[in-house]
């Protein structure tokens, strides 16, 4: 009885807040945009019984996903998502190696320190995070007024409203996604290892391409896909960071439902991401089951 | 083989400093006289006394430190017992579906996550409000809240469960008086992680808040999207300090009794 409880509380609780609302958009996806409130049609009606419902079913349709793939904006957002989530996920792994690199060879006693001072930025607001680079790169901005006045640059570069600010976003804010996982697996790594492969000639750079970077290949695949799936659907770096020409699917679903109002294709726009989301993410679990396989 | 080549130390220093460069940036700024936010004119701390004035912004203070309290505490809650039948429920029907409705919040776009709730809040015809930003919260952090409990859990020696039980604890005792003080601390992290999630939360609160409540991040929100601001700055400056001495502090704690019980356990060996 008590097991029940125990297990009833929690499951409902996802089951009414997070699987029927993804039902509900899914419905909405397929359903037609109207002008009443809510903005879409039809609506289920079960006074009518078993013949509404068939009504009901009658009525919805594919279509917002063919005005999906008939409408260029759509495509070349997914299309430009991925590219800017695909380039910061790169971007990020060349910052974070090295970082996690040095931590792992830091002395041990610096290494509980170091640690907390990566963690300690994910406990900072996510939003004042992204708002600090505002200041840095705009035209007037602290980085244009440093390279102006030791003169390596005549005239301020244009950084904020591109996708060049768009990615320097994404790798500062996730940094630490990246640098933790690659950190536990260097740390693990065995150094006997190296010194055996540089006692049998390997050079330090090439016992860190054939050694190292093998060993911490788990580290590195679970940072890219912790860095890689947030960047997909990201919202808050594009607007704040991107110009009017940044496309990314998260603020065109945004965009779609707030200053259109059109939800059913906001819907289906949130559906499609959801199926691009879904190949990655069973990648990254069968990557963490192995992992953990291997250890156990 | 711990060597701290020059190598290491470049990329250390050049890491930490991107990392926190920008906020140190922002910290000096906020101190700056000037209402031009990129050009210095000497050390003023009037955009704190600008913000302390501005009712909007402690009105939305207010509501998202209710919101934050609240929905941690649920999610905890929630999320511990997730946890606990994660772990110890054994088979029951449906329970592939269960953890994959742990699982999968956490990797969930939160455009998404927002737009399904607002549908199903108006689906139900649900007036939206600080009970629906509670809701919403209480949802995805309870995941977060029940894969740290979680991972507790699978590392504790579950006899001794079994040993109050055999000296005669009912469950609910057994689990008030053994499990709770054991899992204390990921319980405690979980409540800070659901607590600080929904401190930050911008998407999902956009999407779940009706006009009657407006969370600091939304307040943030609308004033950054017109530019740099000497107010967000002087906010900034007080939230990073916030989260700042409380990570060092909550890591003295935590050193400190780990000394303690190293201490003790050394002591129950000479003993």
């Amino acid at each position: 009885m008590r097991r029940k409880v125990l297990i009833l509380v929690p499951y409902l609780w996802l089951l009414a807040l997070f699987l029927i609302p993804f039902a509900i958009v899914f419905k909405i996806s397929l359903s037609d945009t109207e002008l009443a409130i809510p903005p879409y049609t039809p609506t289920l009606d079960l006074s009518d019984g078993w013949n509404g419902f068939k009504e009901f079913l009658s009525e919805l349709d594919f279509e917002n996903f063919e005005f999906l793939t008939t409408d260029d904006l759509y495509w070349k957002a997914y299309l430009s998502s991925l590219q800017i989530a695909v380039i910061s996920t790169v971007l990020t792994l060349f910052v974070g190696y090295p970082i996690a690199y040095g931590m792992a060879n830091a002395p041990d006693h610096w290494r509980p320190t170091l640690l907390m001072l990566v963690i300690l930025p994910f406990w900072t607001s996510f939003l004042i995070r992204v708002y600090s680079w505002m200041g840095i790169l705009s035209t007037e901005g602290y980085l244009n007024q440093l390279l102006l006045s030791i003169g390596v640059i005549s005239e301020p570069l244009t950084i904020l409203n591109t996708n060049i600010a768009v990615y320097i976003g994404i790798v500062y804010t996730y940094l630490p996604f990246m640098i933790l996982p690659i950190y536990s697996a260097l740390e693990r790594l065995d150094g006997s290892l190296l010194e055996a492969a540089e006692d049998l000639g390997c050079s330090r750079a090439s016992a860190f391409w054939l050694v190292t970077v093998p060993l911490s290949k788990s580290g590195i695949i679970a940072g890219c896909f912790l860095v890689f799936i947030p960047a997909l659907g990201e919202f808050v770096i594009p607007s704040l960071l991107g110009g009017s020409k940044t496309l990314m699917i998260g603020k065109v679903l945004f965009e779609e439902f707030f200053s259109n109002r059109d939800w059913p294709v906001a819907s289906a726009v949130a559906v499609i991401l959801l199926l691009i989301l879904i190949i990655p993410i069973i990648l990254f679990q069968r990557n963490e089951q192995k992992q953990r396989e291997a250890e156990g | 083989m711990r060597r701290l080549t020059w190598f290491n130390t470049t990329s250390l220093t050049l890491g930490f400093a991107f990392l926190y460069l920008p906020m140190i940036i922002l910290v000096i700024y906020s101190f700056n006289a000037s209402k031009l936010v990129t050009v210095w004119a000497g050390f003023s701390t009037k955009w704190y006394v600008e913000l302390f004035q501005n009712e909007a912004f402690l009105g939305a203070a207010w509501v998202t430190l209710r919101v934050a309290v609240i929905s941690s505490t649920f999610a905890t809650i929630l999320g511990t017992m997730a946890a606990y039948v994660l772990v110890r429920a054994g088979r029951f029907p449906g329970r592939t579906l269960f953890s994959g409705m742990i699982y999968a919040p956490l990797v969930m776009p939160e455009v998404i996550t927002g737009l399904s709730l607002l549908l199903l809040f108006i689906g139900i015809g649900l007036d939206r409000g600080v009970l629906t930003i509670v809701l919403a919260h209480t949802t995805f952090s309870m995941c977060f809240v029940s894969v740290v409990v979680s991972s507790r859990l699978v590392s504790f020696d579950q006899s001794l469960e079994e040993a109050a039980l055999d000296l005669g604890c009912t469950p609910m005792e057994a689990f008030r008086l053994v499990t709770l003080p054991i899992i204390a601390p990921a319980v405690i992290s979980g409540w800070l992680l659901a607590f600080t999630l929904s401190l930050d939360d911008l998407v999902i609160a956009s999407f779940t808040a009706g006009p009657s409540a407006t969370t600091l991040p939304m307040k943030i929100w609308s004033s950054v999207r017109l530019g740099v601001s000497p107010q967000i700055n002087a906010l900034s400056t007080i939230m990073i300090a916030i989260v700042t001495i409380g990570v060092i502090s909550a890591s003295i704690i935590s050193k400190r009794a780990t000394l303690r019980q190293q201490a003790e356990e050394r002591d129950a060996e000479r003993t």
